[in-house]
């Protein structure tokens, strides 16, 4: 029950700081920065209620991702619609997708999933390359001016930012929620040992569907938030696997099935990517991969459970030592 | 007789993906891992044929045995370092390490090779050959020939020889084949040097007949995991028979639906295989 004791002030400073950001940080570049560290965010954290709490990894949420991301502006593109319609019709699609490929492939053991989703990704991804309806390579443009409010296209970064925050904060706050009732222990038993859990009474199957569902509309609405933001997307930014590396990468660097994982995760990577890119230029995108897959190599052979983990555990240890002086 | 083209040289490269699949197939029957990286070993092994050829020179034999040899060692040295770790770690440790390594080599691979394709220079195996009425290029007949031989030569390791006996005790239990005097580790390490060597030599036979960049680690990672599907978990023989198919079919829908499509007809296939069949076309189930 340390999670009622600890956080109120760190989530109270959290939220503040976070509010106050882009106040305080008035240059463009570093509320660009902001944007992009909340995107990332929120996008982990999606990630996250199936690949941290039920431990299904999936290395293919591009495909969701994507799908929020090409409908709306499909839909504008086609008949002028706003992306407040296409968002909505994102999640209906992303779910049924999600269901299809959870209701073989959950009911086995979890490398068959983890297949499963980076094949399905790839092949929706040079479908969608190939494919004229929705742009073939070049991909699709948002309005370039918006009509009204409601085209969610702003020339300044500050309404991107805050409507970033609060899907941010409901990301969280479902997460939070369901992390103390019925489903949050399910999903915990099940990581722990399905097997066991199963027998139990947990209904194994139905509650890792649950997972994915919910982490497929999340990050569907994620996808939706990028192309409002960049009024564009091409196969590779929507559907590339480095949008799904990036998803895995935040949340198990801050720690995977954690409520603050992703958000740490994204605090440390995103200004990072930022500098890295700034100090090499264009060429230095393959770098920033090549330090990807050595980071989550890293963290796969020490710390599965993230950096959370290892602060917890510092400080444990600190504690002992005051306990042991005391 | 262009069909016949077609078919031939479909299930020549089928053979080549047959071999790298076997390599993936035996990690996943003996310890119930599946390898990320596994394509990733298959592209180094082409850049490991370039490297021998433009630096030492060489033929077909040297280049092959050299790409075979270093991604042995880099196999042990993975294992030794990273996979004999996250084994006994939890799940998400387990598909994160081997993800991050593909990563890693692949693009480590665009940094020191550039994204540009490449085919190996001054090839021995030049010019094609005529079989009765079928012109293939001489390589592509060499290297498919080969890596059918390959496999059914890893079989015969696996099934006939004390070392695949012991590979197949560690398989089973671990801790009982300890009590029989076999260390599962060295066992273990033995077992991902022959898989990513499999993968390397795939690599460098490749090489022989096709360009290539670092971006084909991907896809043939991809292929392995449609070939191990449908050979069925840990099989090797399977493993032949569903490389032969997949080269079949991919060369096919190449030929009719267009050279784009003859990835998604594959990918598709293991996707509704997964759906209607998931231990695999010839798994027990």
């Amino acid at each position: 029950m340390k999670k009622l004791a600890a956080p109120p002030l760190g989530l109270t400073l959290l939220a503040v700081g976070l509010v106050l950001y882009p106040l305080l940080f008035s240059d463009a570049f570093y509320r660009d920065i902001g944007v992009t560290f909340l995107l990332a965010a929120i996008a982990a954290s999606a990630w996250n209620i199936v690949g941290g709490y039920a431990g299904q990894i999936s290395v293919g949420h591009s495909m969701f991702f994507g799908i929020g991301a090409y409908t709306p502006v499909l839909f504008y593109t086609l008949w002028g619609w706003p992306p407040l319609v296409g968002i909505p019709v994102g999640i209906l699609l992303s779910l049924a997708l999600a269901a299809v490929i959870g209701l073989p492939t959950l009911r086995l053991s979890g490398h068959y999933f983890s297949m499963a989703t980076i094949a399905v990704a790839e092949l929706i991804r040079i479908l969608v390359g190939t494919w004229n309806f929705v742009g073939a390579a070049i991909g699709l443009q948002g309005p370039a001016r918006g009509r009204a409010w409601w085209d969610l296209t702003f020339r300044s970064e500050l309404p991107y930012y805050y409507i970033f925050l609060v899907v941010l904060g409901i990301v969280l706050a479902v997460t939070a929620t369901f992390e103390s009732r019925r489903f949050g222990y399910y999903v915990r038993a099940i990581k722990a040992g399905e097997r066991a859990a199963k027998s139990l009474g947990v209904p194994v199957h139905w509650t890792k569907m649950q997972a994915l569902l919910l982490s497929a509309a999340f990050t569907s609405i994620a996808g939706s938030l990028y192309v409002v933001k960049t009024g564009f997307v091409d196969p590779g930014s929507g559907f590339g696997i480095l949008v799904s590396v990036q998803m895995v990468i935040v949340a198990a660097l801050g720690g995977a099935g954690t409520l603050y994982g992703p958000l740490l995760g994204a605090l440390i990577l995103i200004p990072l990517q930022t500098a890295t890119n700034n100090w090499l230029g264009g060429g230095g995108s393959g770098l920033t991969f090549i330090i990807y897959g050595g980071i989550i190599v890293l963290i796969a052979r020490f710390e599965p459970g993230g950096l959370s983990e290892l602060w917890h555990r510092l400080l444990r240890k600190r504690w002992k030592r005051v306990d042991a002086t005391a | 007789m262009v069909i016949m083209q077609v078919i031939v040289g479909g299930l020549l490269l089928g053979a080549i993906y047959a071999l790298f699949s076997s390599g993936l197939t035996l990690i996943w029957g003996m310890m119930n891992f599946i390898n990320f990286a596994h394509g990733e070993f298959v592209m180094l092994g082409m850049y490991v044929a370039l490297l021998v050829v433009v630096g030492i020179g060489g033929g077909p034999a040297v280049f092959g045995i050299a790409a075979a040899g270093a991604l042995f060692a880099l196999g042990v040295v993975i294992y030794a370092f990273l996979i004999r770790h996250v084994l006994r770690g939890p799940m998400i440790a387990q598909i994160l390490s081997t993800f991050g390594l593909a990563l890693l080599l692949r693009y480590a691979a665009f940094w020191f090779f550039s994204a540009n394709f490449v085919s190996l220079p001054g090839n021995a195996l030049s010019g094609t050959i005529d079989l009765g009425g079928i012109f293939l290029p001489v390589a592509q007949v060499v290297a498919g020939s080969v890596a059918i031989v390959l496999t059914l030569l890893l079989q015969f390791l696996l099934t006939r020889t004390l070392i695949g006996s012991m590979l197949l005790a560690v398989a089973e239990d671990p801790d009982a084949a300890t009590l029989m005097g076999i260390r599962p580790d060295r066992i273990q390490a033995l077992a991902w040097g022959l898989s990513a060597g499999a993968a390397g030599i795939a690599g460098a036979l490749l090489a022989t007949a096709y360009p290539w960049s670092p971006s084909v680690g991907e896809t043939f990672g991809l292929i392995a995991f449609v070939v191990v599907a449908f050979g069925g978990f840990g099989s090797v023989l399977g493993s032949l028979y569903a490389g032969l198919i997949i080269g079949l079919i991919q060369a096919a829908s190449g030929f009719w639906l267009g050279v784009i499509y003859k990835d998604v007809v594959v990918y598709a296939l293991f996707v509704a295989l997964l759906w209607l069949r998931p231990q695999g076309l010839m798994g027990k189930a």
